[in-house]
């Protein structure tokens, strides 16, 4: 049983998590983030050739080799792969991921490698994730396969991961992590594959797994259908939480109470940022967009498209006309711009309870259809077609992919970036030093204004002291980042990509089931007031990890009239546990007793420690101790065992 | 003796009403469900036949005395048709209850503005007194407590509730009721075939001690859903080829979108112009809820709704009452949907006296109505004021409730599992008939109790209790023994604390209770002939007794004592007899079957020992 209950991290990135849990002989991944910091290391994917990214001068080593100048180029001072941007998996090789029985997703964002995993591990369990979160992270992944598939590029580098290699580039590639293990996009066909193995559930629904486990969605405050989930046996819980907020946004607010008690608490997707103050950050990202606009400028907002685009709408929404920006014109670009709009006005059971109100008026949920139909907001599934026809300036594009390594946010880069413009990176996942290093020099105005909702660490600690974690927490190593501690006690523990940990848990006990013919039989005894005792001699069935106590098969008749059998065979088994006794004989009553039933000729002795009878005429003698009875008689099993009876009416049976 | 802890109390059912109506009513639902000792209402229905105190259920059945906030531990609704919601607001406001009341989003949303429409009717129109106001409505809704399909809902520490989909109307829910091990799944209405704009109701395994369904359909099996619809489009062409109008009477939301979605696809299709209505204002806002709880319906509308939302409809135009006299074919969709006030009646008093018009009944109509005298035949209808009303329009009757038929019934018993069923909703012959058909298909007792009456299912659930795990690893570990074929026996002491039931072994549990085990020791005096020295009458049992007893642990000790397991054989010379030797053999309480059996083969002398 010590095998179980360990966690396998197999992501170290801290709000891409991809953990597996063995609990209880149940193998349960959590979440299946993928880590697409990986793209930085290449060149952008242009949507029409670039002829500044085309003739950007290949890398060659410090001596003049110059035999990587194919697959590295070389711009602004950092080396880029001129190949199809690849993605960092979670481990594969740590734990045999066809043994994973189910994968919980917490929210559309850590969903990512799905299809990696299901399609070519051996998987053949279920996944479990919210209606939002599988619809939303389809399109995601749609956006993500379009991207890169509609760009079909023949380059494809390999020669650069060979460690001999590696090791004489420049940083950050040479840092780079399992480099031979990262991978291209997957297919549609793959995704809808990896999809079609998710069962949808709701919050607070009671899933069985195996009879041994329950797992259970909570909302965590943080995306449209974004969950946090518990596991546990009767007498376990662990509580796993991953991208949660306690900001009202749009999302059903984080449900706390149900994390309490939980003997493991395992925290991922913490912000990174703890300094940087949503509600500021949108104010400064505001105040910044209208400034660009008045001066004629454009605004380019990379983003995901779902998420923070919602809310971002909302209040522009409440800004355009109290800063006069009624006629500038809002694109929403992305093959799944309209899908992610129509899609947020229908989960209204998912949301706040200020949407969810307007649903019931009924009204959309969200202002942007508002947007739409006053042809403030369009939306467009890329820049070709119609949107070439509509486009006007100065605008605001919002578009993705926020890496800046492909999707249409490539294009404006290419053609704003020397412009006077606005960016306005709002992504927290990537550096966006590093997004925007391969268009350096750049002239259009970067602002950086982060907006990540999610917990921080401030938040986190006093969580923690409320919903009272008997065992703390693991989550991902920060190393240098005091401002990432997390201040509890016990203090955590915490992991890095590859580790194994094992959870400690004070379990004491275990759910069985009493028969009803059984419990029946029972004589329960008040001991004390309010505890009351009961002794059991049942018979334990263990089956599909379900324990149940019956009652025990009745003594079968003696075969009296047969022959005699051998001696041996009639031994009994000692493996019959006799009840423990308590309490004390007092003597006197113990004489009486005796008295009544036929015995004469007592004699009563005092000791040290307590008294002797004597029965003279049975030569038998019985010492009475404070929390002991010795009866020392002849071999004559009548007499004894009248004396045991009569020893324990005075006793208890435990 | 405190063991009624250890006991369940029995599952007791009471569907209620005041009116003495064949037992049976198809009119109003409203049960009463007690489970180990948690009181529930299901559904909170009025008639539409009366107008009168009838209409509403007759709440003093559930407590004679005391508060229903006290009584009651929570009530559930499991749809907004008014039969089974109407009569909330009276119940919680007028009547008196505070207690939450469960329902899910869409219901939730959806069923205010029926009560309020139906409010309007009666008492702006026909102006009734003692009728609940707007605000009732309002404050009756702020103690709604809305549910997810499949979410777990704790009610309190030990009851819990769970929403499965139920198809039928828009937001319809089956709902388990849970308290430890007994539940109880209530269907409200429900449909288990998938229709043009809702899914068909699914539960899990869930094996409940009781199911109790509607059996508003109990003894159809009706024809297929595409006969049906070709049958209702080829009437309302027929008609409106030849200019006549069709009124079809229906429920704002419900089998009125389905209608519409196939009229409009309809039409699409063949190319018509004659003009399609929905009367009353509700009709827009009512699509629109479609189109917001898209979640709701089936799949393909799901999976379609971004590219063409199947609730904007193209040919179905707002009515406007003066439509109603002009010439020329037409279709009206018209509410409500029993003809039995408002719009829909309204317009039948005006076409009713042509022919070429027909009416077309899409659902079920309760007794009283217009509509349910219609389509028994009525042709002469005396109206309010004496008037008398000929009707000779068409009369066509088609089922589109989404109700399950027979066949659909049996399909969710053999879902379910349940261990035995209840009937209600339904008319008594029809019901009678089902019940005896599941109970032989099934093999479960099938209940269908009259209004006031009681049903009580007694229940036996097992116990659950914690073990503590190192009793329990003790036991596993001797399980996994070869030679375990036997059944084995489990000793332990059960702690019963507060609601807390913990198995324990005895020494923990007398442990836990602070007090001392008392050992219980016996010493037994066996002779034996023996003339050796003590020393090698020792060795002599020694010897017998390893070689009788294969299994057993005996050991021979340096002190010259014997030990078989925990029992302790010293042998010591006889104070008068030489000749004879003393055998003490000890052991506790605890080994009492091995030492008196040790006893008793000692007692038999040891064989000769080859000298």
């Amino acid at each position: 049983m010590t095998s179980d209950r360990k966690l396998y991290c197999l992501s170290g990135h801290p709000t891409l998590p991809c953990n597996v849990l063995k609990f209880k002989s149940t193998t349960i991944m959590l979440d299946c983030g993928l880590d697409m910091t990986s793209t930085l290391n290449f060149l952008p994917l242009p949507l029409v050739q670039s002829p500044r990214l085309s003739n950007l001068p290949g890398w060659s080593l410090k001596d003049g080799n110059a035999f990587l100048d194919k697959e590295l180029k070389e711009c602004s001072g950092h080396v880029f792969v001129d190949s199809v941007p690849e993605f960092c998996l979670p481990e594969t090789e740590l734990i045999d991921l066809s043994t994973v029985d189910v994968i919980l997703i917490s929210n559309y964002h850590c969903m990512m490698a799905l299809p990696y995993i299901t399609e070519h591990t051996g998987f053949t369990g279920t996944v479990y994730a919210t209606e939002p979160t599988m619809q939303i992270g389809r399109l995601l992944m749609e956006e993500l396969v379009n991207f890169i598939e509609r760009v079909p590029k023949a380059q494809s580098a390999s020669l650069w991961k060979n460690k001999d290699i590696q090791r004489l580039l420049p940083s950050p590639l040479k840092d780079a992590v399992e480099v031979s293990t990262w991978r291209r996009c997957y297919t549609m066909q793959e995704v809808n594959s990896a999809l079609s193995k998710i069962q949808l559930v709701g919050y607070s629904q009671k899933i069985e797994l195996f009879g041994a486990v329950q797992v259970t969605p909570l909302s965590s405050g943080y995306a449209l259908g974004s969950s946090n989930w518990i596991i546990q046996s009767h007498y376990e819980k662990v509580s796993y939480v991953s991208g949660s907020s306690l900001l009202t946004t749009h999302p059903q607010p984080m449900d706390q109470a149900s994390l309490k008690n939980s003997d493991v608490l395992v925290l991922t997707g913490l912000t990174q940022i703890p300094t940087a103050n949503p509600d500021g950050m949108v104010g400064e990202f505001c105040s910044n967009l209208a400034l660009t606009v008045r001066n004629g400028g454009n605004v380019l907002v990379p983003c995901y498209p779902s998420g923070v685009i919602y809310d971002l709408l909302e209040c522009l929404y409440q800004y355009i006309d109290s800063a006069g920006l009624s006629n500038i014109p809002f694109y929403f670009i992305s093959p799944v711009a309209n899908s992610s709009l129509e899609f947020s006005q229908i989960f209204a059971e998912w949301l706040c309870h200020n949407k969810q109100s307007k649903v019931y008026l009924p009204e959309p949920p969200f202002p942007h259809a508002e947007l739409i139909q006053t042809n403030k907001l369009k939306h467009y599934p890329s820049i070709h077609g119609d949107f070439s026809n509509d486009f006007r300036q100065p605008c605001v594009v919002f578009t993705g992919h926020p890496s800046l390594r492909f999707g249409d946010v490539v294009h404006f880069m290419e053609l704003w970036g020397s412009l006077v413009s606005t960016l306005s990176y709002l992504q927290p996942d990537f550096s966006y030093l590093e997004a925007l290093a391969p268009y350096q020099p750049l002239a259009m105005k970067c602002i950086y204004c982060p907006i990540d909702t999610r917990l921080n660490f401030i938040q986190v600690s006093k969580l923690l002291k409320e919903v009272q974690v008997s065992v703390y927490p693991a989550t991902p190593a920060q190393a240098h980042r005091m401002d990432l501690m997390i201040d509890c006690q016990p203090p955590a523990m915490s992991y890095r990509r590859a580790e194994v940990l094992a959870l400690p848990f004070k379990r004491r006990y275990e759910k069985i089931e009493i028969m009803p013919e059984l419990a029946d039989s029972l004589v329960p005894m008040e001991i004390k007031p309010g505890i009351s005792l009961a002794t059991v001699s049942a018979v334990l069935h263990t089956k599909d990890n379900k324990h149940v106590l019956q009652p025990p098969p009745r003594p079968a008749q003696p075969a009296s009239s047969k022959k005699r059998k051998r001696v041996s065979e009639d031994v009994p088994d000692c493996k019959v546990l006799k009840p423990l006794l308590s309490g004390s004989i007092p003597v006197e009553q113990f004489v009486q007793t005796l008295e009544k039933h036929g015995f004469s000729d007592i004699k009563v002795e005092d000791t040290a420690k307590g008294h002797i009878v004597l029965l003279q005429e049975a030569e038998t003698l019985i010492q009475i101790e404070e929390d002991s009875t010795h009866i020392i008689c002849d071999n004559d099993e009548t007499l004894r065992v009248r004396l045991r009876d009569l020893v324990l009416r005075f006793l208890q049976k435990f | 003796m405190d063991a009624c802890d250890v006991r369940s109390s029995p599952v007791r059912v009471q569907p209620f009403s005041f009116y003495k109506w064949a037992g049976q009513d198809v009119g109003r639902s409203c049960i009463l469900v007690s489970i180990s000792g948690k009181n529930v209402m299901l559904d909170c229905g009025m008639h539409m036949g009366y107008n009168d105190d009838r209409r509403f259920p007759d709440f003093s059945y559930i407590t004679q005395s005391g508060r229903l906030t006290d009584f009651l531990d929570c009530v559930i609704i499991s749809h907004f048709h008014l039969d089974h919601c109407g009569a909330l607001p009276y119940f919680s406001e007028m009547v008196g209850y505070d207690g939450p009341i469960y329902m899910t989003h869409p219901t939730q949303a959806i069923c205010p503005i029926l009560l309020e429409d139906y409010r309007k009717i009666a008492v702006d129109k026909k102006g009734e007194a003692n009728f609940f106001t707007s605000q009732m409505i309002k404050d009756c809704m702020k103690k709604v407590v809305a549910v997810h399909l499949h979410q777990t809902v704790q009610v309190d520490d030990e009851l819990e509730i769970k929403a499965y989909y139920a198809g039928h109307v828009l937001g319809a829910a089956m709902f388990q009721i849970k308290v430890g091990s007994e539940s109880v799944v209530y269907t409200g209405d429900y449909n288990m075939t998938p229709d043009r704009h809702l899914g068909a109701a699914w539960i899990d395994k869930c094996r409940p001690n009781l199911l109790i369904t509607e059996s508003t359909y109990a003894t159809t099996i009706r024809d297929s859903k595409r006969c049906r619809e070709r049958d209702f489009l080829k009437k309302v062409h027929e008609t409106v080829e030849r200019g006549g109008k069709v009124l079809i009477p229906v429920f704002a939301l419900g089998r009125a979108q389905e209608l519409c979605i196939l009229l409009e696809t309809f039409w699409e299709r063949m190319n018509l112009k004659v003009p399609i209505y929905f009367s009353t204002g509700l009709t827009e806002k009512a699509n629109h809820y479609y189109k917001l709880f898209i979640t709701w319906t089936n799949q393909k509308i799901r999976k379609t709704f971004v590219q063409r939302n199947m609730f904007e409809f193209k040919h179905i135009k707002a009515f406007d009452r003066a439509f109603a006299d002009n010439p020329g074919p037409m279709v009206v969709f018209a509410t409500p949907g029993m003809l039995h006030a408002g719009q829909s009646l309204q317009i039948f008093r005006k076409w009713a006296g042509n022919e070429k018009n027909m009416v077309i009944m899409p659902g079920y109509c309760v007794q009283g109505t217009v509509g349910h005298k219609i389509l028994s035949g009525q042709r002469k209808l005396e109206m309010e004021g004496r008037q008398v009303l000929e009707v000779k329009m068409q009369v066509e009757y088609m089922s589109f409730s989404a109700h399950a038929d027979a066949k659909g019934i049996m399909q969710l018993v053999g879902q379910a599992e349940p261990e035995s069923v209840l009937l209600v909703h339904g008319e008594a012959k029809k019901m009678e008939f089902l019940r005896q058909k599941i109970e032989q298909e099934f093999r479960v007792s099938c209940y269908m109790p009259a209004n006031g009456e009681t049903v009580t299912l007694p229940t036996s659930p097992s116990i659950p209790v914690g073990i503590s795990l190192g009793l329990l690893k003790r036991e596993m570990v001797q399980g996994l023994l070869p030679e375990a074929k036997k059944p084995r026996l489990l000793h332990g002491t059960l702690i019963m604390k507060d609601s807390s039931f913990r198995l324990v072994s005895s020494e923990q549990a007398l442990k836990e209770l602070g007090l001392a085990e008392h050992q219980l020791r016996f010493t037994c005096r066996v002779h034996l002939q023996d003339t050796r020295k003590e020393q090698e009458t020792a060795l002599r049992v020694y010897s017998h007794l390893k070689s009788t007893l294969k299994d057993h642990c005996v050991q021979h000790l340096p002190d010259g004592s014997v030990t078989v397991e925990s029992i302790l054989i010293q042998a010591a010379a006889h104070s008068e007899d030489p000749g004879t030797k003393v055998l003490l053999v000890s052991w506790t309480y605890q080994d009492e079957e091995l030492g008196s059996f040790l006893t008793a083969l000692l007692k038999n002398g040891l064989p000769q020992a080859p000298s």
